[in-house]
């Protein structure tokens, strides 16, 4: 990635992350919307782009970290920003077993594997009757109050924290690319088997990825249901809010480029207030978009875009294989 | 002592109704290497599809299957030439992304064209008769017919594999499709057989389904994970492995149930896990993931 | 002429393998091609076969051009192939693998009858598992299940890798009976002095290009190291 493009990419985030604190509250609500689902996408993207893990499961984290916050508060009366972080932590360290059962599973499989356990995750939860059961339980009104008596001022606090997340989580993709471990990553995704051969641990690195990735969704999910104030096991680990609009959002962004998810938030973002009126026909709309999008453009707006920045620039190209696309 | 037999009685009969919903995607896994996020949701299509039929033309569902099998195989064949065939290659993501994007297409397309309600096919008496082989003991005659029809459909599957020329050429696709077109064979064309057999299958088990639960736009991702643990717990590449893995499920359902009846899918999913964990690769597996 | 290539140029995505390749083979000849590791043998083969697309005025077939047909529709004309590393259906017995290759549907001399009678230790093991046979059984099954499609014209890619001297010689022991059925035959050998017995002509390939042709007799060692090898400062 060029020094230019980085600098470029980072005023674009850093401009959209201010944008909200010049708006009233309803922009800031937006504005936290935004930045929450920039992170998820921007996670998913580390996840299945980068480091070639597709799972469609991570609502399971989303959930369990709003859920394991709300109960740290209402059990042990911790205070809601000290659960918030440890709620992401627990996660990582759940995600420890649950990755050891999924990844027995390969590719397609373990996808599936991974929806398994969000699942497993929405059932349990719902059984568990401190916690409000199969309705859910809002969180206890003096636990919001000691954050600030002010709504404003508890939403911009909500919002920084989002920005913050959505700012990290690009900071995190942008700085492990450039490492040791960032080129392992990347020789996974161009190719696997040759960079198995080469001695990266592919296995041991994905896991980790996974661990980590559970740890941040799950510290986000806290963020999201903080602000919404109420959880329920089927809004917590709804697989079209956390995975269907994620992929959509990244798919037609760019998989695998880190401004593809940036690029889809504003897509999905926009269509969605152009047309979420038409309630079906816009998922509908969505999902086709992401289908013609794999078929035609695998690589997204962002793909898109760099090959017609390229053209300007005439770079040489790379050997790409087609052999297996010769139907 | 009846009573738990009787649980894992309506345990087993229910296997039917999971290895149906398994065999088409076991299929399309075994030629192709493609999992149909979307198949769940094909299989309630076929119930929405039969439902259409018994309220436009009033007839009995079961007689909609005339119409339901091949249409669905004709789908099926259309869906894998035009898009799925586009899909296939190294890369685990495409065909992934495609088939969920299906998924969500089909769920909000029914969602538009039939309401959100939760739905039957209308069988009457059919599906509650049953027979007491003891006290207490309760044989569905309904999901004993599923039973025997999943059994029946898998054993029809192993003849056509096994004994005919498109069988051998099938499971020669599946080893290596690129060698199969030095023999003359259209790898496009065969994995279009491939899926149409599977969604053939699929409505067949959509309609048996649609008779015996409620379904409504939103149960295909049920189907699916049903399935695909039935297709795990039996071992992969092996149809008669699906049907005992759907029987497996649908025990540890049963049995779930009876401790509370909101852990029975729970209980499913845990037995699934438990099996990855002890077993990965299966009770009976035939061929690497 | 039986088979011509003209300029035929070869890509694996953005990268070239095949630089203008001008080949021919007359009916009932044995061209040999020699060269290399990835001197383009496989990819030349592969690229008449239909496997890899070419273009529409690179390949003529009896005349016709044939240039970006696929493969299946390939086998049907006549063309058939002997696959590097013999590529049999692990999930077939040998008698299914060679009634595979009758599934184009052309007729002919071959059947499986006398394909038995060419290899009769494939009658013995005819129910057995394909690849559960040794290496050299395998690769008559191979060279088999090509010939079940009758072919006017069959390729033969590396038959002899992998096998003991002795099962080799048992191997190419098929060819002139192959021959004799009218059939043009293209061998690609790392064995130059097979290749040297058996063919009419010969062509070396190295990067990608011909850099030796001609009738296989009066070829000279040193010429065919030469042009295998690139000239030697």
């Amino acid at each position: 990635m060029s020094r230019n493009f980085a600098l470029a990419y980072a005023a674009i985030l850093l401009a959209c992350a201010a944008l909200p604190l010049l708006g009233d509250n309803s922009t800031r609500q937006l504005g936290l919307e935004f930045a929450a689902t920039l992170t998820l996408a921007t996670l998913w993207n580390l996840l299945a782009g980068y480091a070639g893990v597709v799972s469609i499961g991570q609502q399971a984290y989303v959930g369990l970290g709003g859920y394991l916050m709300f109960a740290l508060v209402v059990f042990t009366d911790m205070p809601v920003l000290l659960a918030l972080p440890l709620a992401g932590l627990a996660c990582g360290l759940i995600a420890i077993p649950a990755g050891r059962l999924v990844f027995r599973l390969r590719g397609p499989h373990f996808a599936i594997g991974t929806w398994v356990l969000a699942e497993v995750f929405r059932l349990f939860f719902a059984q568990i009757s401190a916690l409000g059961g199969g309705s859910g339980m809002s969180l206890p009104i003096m636990s919001i109050l000691a954050i600030s008596h002010s709504r404003p001022d508890r939403l911009l606090l909500f919002y920084a924290f989002a920005a913050t997340l959505a700012l990290g989580a690009n900071l995190l993709v942008f700085l492990l690319l450039r490492s040791r471990f960032g080129l392992g990553l990347t020789a996974i995704r161009d190719a696997e088997p040759a960079a198995a051969s080469l001695g990266v641990d592919v296995m041991w690195l994905k896991r980790i990825v996974y661990i980590g990735v559970a740890a941040f969704t799950g510290l986000t999910g806290a963020l999201i249901f903080l602000q919404n104030v109420r959880i329920s096991p089927d809004a917590g680990f709804s697989v079209n809010d956390w995975t269907a609009n994620i992929i959509f959002i990244v798919v037609i962004g760019g998989i695998g480029r880190i401004e593809g998810p940036l690029i889809g938030c504003l897509v999905f973002f926009g269509f969605r207030a152009a047309f979420a009126d038409f309630g079906p026909w816009y998922l509908i709309g969505l999902g086709a978009l992401a289908i013609l999008i794999m078929l035609l453009q695998p690589k997204g707006i962002a793909g898109l875009l760099h090959r017609l920045l390229a053209r300007r620039t005439a770079r040489p190209g790379f050997a790409n294989s087609k052999i297996n696309r010769a139907l | 002592m009846i009573s738990w037999l009787d649980i894992i009685v309506q345990g087993f009969l229910v296997g039917g109704f999971y290895a149906l919903f398994a065999t088409g995607l076991s299929l399309m896994f075994g030629v192709m290497r493609l999992v149909n996020l979307a198949h769940g949701d094909f299989i309630v299509l076929a119930a929405f599809a039969a439902l259409a039929l018994v309220q436009q033309f009033n007839i009995s569902p079961l007689l909609c299957l005339i119409l339901i099998i091949p249409l669905m195989a004709a789908l099926g064949y259309l869906l894998q030439r035009l898009i799925l065939n586009r899909t296939l290659g190294k890369d685990v993501l495409p065909p992934l992304l495609v088939t969920f994007g299906l998924s969500i297409v089909i769920q909000n397309f029914l969602l538009l064209t039939f309401s959100a309600d939760s739905q039957k096919l209308p069988l009457g008496t059919l599906t509650t008769a049953s027979i007491s082989l003891l006290p207490g003991l309760n044989i569905g005659l309904y999901p004993l017919a599923v039973l025997i029809i999943a059994a029946a459909v898998i054993g029809a599957l192993q003849i056509f594999l096994y004994q005919t020329k498109l069988g051998a050429a099938i499971r020669a696709t599946s080893d290596d499709a690129t060698t199969i077109r030095l023999m003359g064979i259209d790898n496009r064309h065969i994995f279009g057989i491939a899926t149409a057999l599977a969604f053939a299958v699929a409505g067949l088990a959509g309609v048996l389904m649609g008779g015996y639960t409620n379904f409504s736009p939103a149960s295909g991702p049920q189907n699916l994970l049903f399935g695909f643990e039935a297709i795990i717990i039996g071992g992969l590449g092996n149809l008669w492995g699906t049907l005992l893995g759907g029987m497996v499920l649908g025990v540890a359902q049963a049995i779930g149930a009876e401790i509370n009846p909101g852990y029975q899918v729970l209980a499913g999913h845990i037995a699934f896990l438990a099996i990855l964990l002890a077993a990965p690769r299966g009770l009976f597996p035939r061929m690497a993931g | 002429m039986f088979l011509q290539t003209k300029s035929l140029t070869a890509f694996y995505g953005d990268f070239q393998a095949l630089f203008g390749i001008d080949l021919t083979i007359e009916a009932g000849e044995l061209v040999g091609l020699i060269g290399a590791n990835g001197a383009g043998k496989t990819t030349l083969l592969r690229a008449i076969t239909g496997l890899l697309p070419a273009g529409p005025d690179s390949i003529f077939f009896n005349g016709a051009p044939i240039g970006g047909m696929r493969a299946e529709n390939l086998v049907r004309l006549g063309i058939a192939m002997v696959p590097e590393g013999r590529k049999l259906f692990p999930s077939l017995s040998v008698e299914e693998n060679l009634k595979l290759g009758a599934a184009s549907g052309r007729q002919g001399a071959w059947n499986l009858g006398r394909i038995f009678k060419l290899f009769p230790i494939l009658e013995e093991r005819r129910h057995a598992p394909a690849t559960k046979l040794s290496g050299g059984q395998q690769q008559m099954v191979a060279i088999g299940r090509a010939l079940m499609a009758n072919p006017t014209l069959l390729l033969c890619d590396e038959i002899s890798l992998g096998l003991a001297p002795i099962v080799i010689a048992e191997v190419y022991r098929a060819l002139p009976e192959i021959r004799a059925s009218g059939t043009a035959i293209i061998v690609v050998e790392q064995d130059i002095a097979q290749v040297m017995r058996i063919a009419d002509r010969l062509y070396c390939l190295r990067e990608g290009r011909v850099v030796l042709q001609g009738p296989a007799q009066s070829m000279d060692r040193h010429e065919i190291a030469q042009a295998y090898f690139g000239a030697l400062a």
